[in-house]
């Protein structure tokens, strides 16, 4: 019963991997960094799924087995010393499994070897391999830790390291001058989301007295009548927090820039993983969303509008990578929204098919740069279906998924989340609105990119695409499986399976009439993007242009990604540096502090220049100065004393000298 | 009692160290030779030691007696100290003129 899953080696295995090849990689051939790198990510992977198999042998009942080798969930692993205890704070390194956090951990570890391998033949040109993979391994380790973290601030911990992998690793062409502006852009635009949260915690702790998840949960439970108030604050700080790391309305902005990463980075860290922890953090701590229904509603309405904001900029994206960028941020608008609607289950089964399709769109079009040396631009593409043809499979059966067609992953979960938003009331009919305007963009995109890439003639000569190695097809193959079955689970048992972190999903308990009439409008709204796809970007391929031409300043506006980089700029970033280079830089800086220290050195100089008469090199004066000090001195204790005439205490002396 | 003890009052062997502190003292500022210098420190610890002697003896305190060992030992590690650089400085410069001893001058 107590058998220990040692969940504690599934973040430290990719630690030891960081350590190996950051420390000695530079030094070691390039066949043993990949077996170091490889190897990591695939015990823990294992350990995983030895602890999901032990887990689930109580659940379903085993003969064979017998009840000894099962254990149950929630199951908690805590390191016997406390990490930080102050005052009536306790924080633990305890790792605490239960259903949320082992579905969360399978995908980051499976969806994180899979890309692991992919790298090796992706980065296999590259210089700094070793440094590579250890960024790779310390990503893992941070990511794993985050999901497996018992209390708020171990959780805050893998939450900054995740942000330090991500930023490393979008610099990691860091010659490339926009590689470095984007990776500080993405950790700088993080500390905004990361003060909410840190705000949320503090705030938690004030409140609670606590930090465990588990605490939490019992402190709110004892107090049943309290809504809103502070744990509104609570929320709101925490959803600031998860907006920066999962890129949602208005902290979105990092996310496309950090395209200019390697590819299988932008897979495993800004599409499957790092950017769902937000959405993790807030079904972590539903017990405290589900008590403010209006950071409730705020979370399904960021989420809503993050969705169909990000679908329209990626109308008009010609960057392969920036397209599936602004698909990310809109499906995790979708898994917003879900929160939103306290469908935590279908949250959480969107983000792992997600993982599933998005890893895949991502390493297909890895693929695809990698076939055309290095280009992105869709517009030089074409014509690859014949070339890349384990490319062009797998990336149909991605589209098609993202694109909501059944039988494949996403059918299921997006619907899941569009029929949880559908039955909450007036308001909810208008996100489920939203939620279908956007599954039909979604659809259109997807298509647009699709027949750009693989369809037509190659608008390019110069270049002789060539399918990639085995070590690169074979992640797409297993991806492509997963993103076709994902779904197959289906919401009911997938919500039943999470129901112990975070309650059952609506559809569970109500009619299935309303779920296949809107389960068909889906269907509708992804067919609809398809054919208007095909019109547009097969048939008449010089239609975008004359619609373009026709509607200059609505093509503008998308082209541009609605200007709200140019907004920040100008509203905040120039501001900022104006303040700080002419208050704090001149006035505070040079004239204040520069002129304290100026006046200390004038002083300092100036005595300096008249005690060095004293300082003449002649002995004698020295002790000319000593000899006259020391008489003033004693002159001054006899005079003190009031003892200038000698005579009394002397003959006193000598009186009894007698 | 012995016969120093009630012949001689402190207060003479008081003037008698002041007296070779001073001279040591108006040797140590007028003379410019080091070694004469040197003789005239040796002077003034003397004389210091001379009052501590005197004082002890009248009191009957064998403290006084302490401390004058204690200078006697500074005297000596001074005086191989202080020779040693005097040699030295002898070697290098030709001369004990103190006031041609000036390097550390600004």
């Amino acid at each position: 019963m107590n058998q220990s899953l040692h969940i504690w080696l599934i973040p430290l295995l990719p630690f030891a991997g960081f350590l190996l090849n950051g420390i000695l990689g530079s030094r070691m051939p390039r066949w043993l960094v990949s077996t170091i790198g490889l190897l990591a990510p695939f015990f823990s992977f294992v350990l995983v799924l030895n602890a999901y198999a032990l887990t689930s042998i109580s659940a379903v009942s085993c003969t064979g087995c017998g009840s000894a080798t099962a254990v149950a969930l929630p199951y908690v692993e805590t390191f016997p010393h406390p990490w930080i205890a102050v005052g009536g704070l306790r924080a633990d390194f305890s790792f605490f499994l239960d259903p949320l956090s082992l579905v969360m951990l399978l995908v980051v570890a499976g969806v994180g070897f899979l890309i692991h391998i992919y790298s090796v033949g992706y980065m296999a040109h590259e210089e700094g391999y070793a440094r590579y993979f250890s960024f790779l391994n310390l990503f893992l380790f941070f990511m794993t830790v985050l999901v497996l973290a018992g209390n708020v601030l171990l959780m805050f911990v893998g939450w900054e390291g995740v942000g330090l992998a991500s930023y490393l690793l979008i610099g990691f062409w860091f010659q490339k001058q926009s590689a470095a502006a984007a990776g500080k852009k993405a950790f700088i635009v993080n500390r905004i989301g990361d003060f909410g949260f840190l705000i949320g915690i503090f705030l938690i702790l004030v409140n609670f007295g606590t930090l465990n998840f588990n605490q939490i949960a019992v402190g709110l439970a004892l107090r049943a009548g309290w809504h809103g108030g502070v744990l509104t604050a609570i929320c709101l700080c925490l959803l600031l927090g998860a907006a920066g790391k999962s890129a949602q309305l208005p902290l979105y902005v990092w996310l496309p820039d950090a395209m200019e990463g390697p590819t299988p980075v932008s897979a495993l860290i800004h599409a499957a993983t790092m950017v769902t922890a937000g959405v993790y953090m807030i079904a972590r701590t539903d017990f405290l969303f589900n008590r403010s229904p209006f950071a409730l509603a705020t979370v399904a309405i960021v989420g809503a509008a993050t969705a169909i904001f990000a679908a329209t900029i990626a109308l008009a994206q010609n960057d392969i990578k920036r397209v599936l960028a602004y698909s990310t941020i809109s499906q995790l608008g979708y898994m917003f929204l879900a929160c939103g609607v306290a469908a935590y289950s279908a949250a959480i089964f969107h983000l792992v098919t997600h993982a599933f399709f998005k890893a895949l769109l991502f390493l297909a079009a890895g693929s695809v740069i990698h076939a055309m040396g290095g280009e992105q631009d869709m517009r030089k593409m074409g014509g690859l279906r014949k070339k890349l043809p384990v490319t062009f499979w797998t990336m149909t059966i991605a589209v098609f998924t993202i694109a909501g067609f059944p039988p494949l992953a996403a059918f299921f979960s997006k619907d899941a989340i569009l029929y949880a938003a559908f039955v909450q009331g007036t308001g909810g009919k208008i996100l489920w609105f939203v939620g279908l305007l956007t599954a039909m963009l979604t659809a259109l995109y997807m298509f647009r990119l699709w027949y750009m890439t693989f369809f037509g003639e190659s608008r390019t000569a110069d270049v002789h695409p060539h399918e990639s190695p085995w070590s690169m097809r074979a992640p797409l193959v297993i991806l492509a499986l997963l993103s076709i079955c994902g779904g197959w689970i289906g919401i009911e048992s997938f919500s039943a399976y999470l129901a112990p972190s975070v309650g059952l999903h609506p559809a569970v308990s109500s009619n299935p009439h309303l779920e296949l009439i809107l389960a068909i409008f889906a269907f509708l709204a992804a067919l609809e993007g398809w054919l208007i796809a095909d019109k547009y970007y097969r048939r008449k391929t010089e239609r975008p242009a004359q619609l373009a031409a026709a509607l200059p300043a609505g093509y503008k506006l998308l082209a541009n990604k609605y200007y709200v980089d140019e907004i920040y700029d100008t509203v905040l970033v120039k501001p900022l540096f104006a303040v700080s280079r002419y208050v704090l830089g001149w006035i505070v800086d040079t004239a204040i502090l520069g002129g304290i220290a100026w006046l200390l050195a004038g002083v300092a100089n100036l005595s300096g220049m008249i005690l060095q008469r004293w300082q003449s090199g002649n002995l004698r004066s020295y002790a000319a100065w000593l000899t006259a000090a020391a008489a003033a001195v004693l002159l001054f204790i006899l005079i003190a004393q009031g003892a200038i005439p000698m005579a009394e205490p002397l003959t006193h002396i000598m009186g009894a000298g007698h | 009692m012995s016969f120093l003890a009630h012949d001689v009052p402190l207060t003479w062997y008081l003037l008698l160290s002041a007296v070779l502190f001073s001279l040591g003292v108006v040797g140590f500022l007028i003379k410019r030779n080091i070694i004469t210098m040197f003789m005239s420190i040796e002077l003034m610890l003397n004389a210091v030691n001379l009052s501590f002697v005197a004082f002890a003896y009248q009191w009957h305190e064998v403290k006084g007696q302490i401390f004058v060992f204690f200078v006697m030992m500074v005297a000596a590690a001074e005086a191989a100290v202080g020779l040693a650089i005097i040699i030295a400085v002898f070697r290098v410069r030709a001369t004990l003129a103190v006031d041609r001893i000036n390097l550390m001058k600004l």
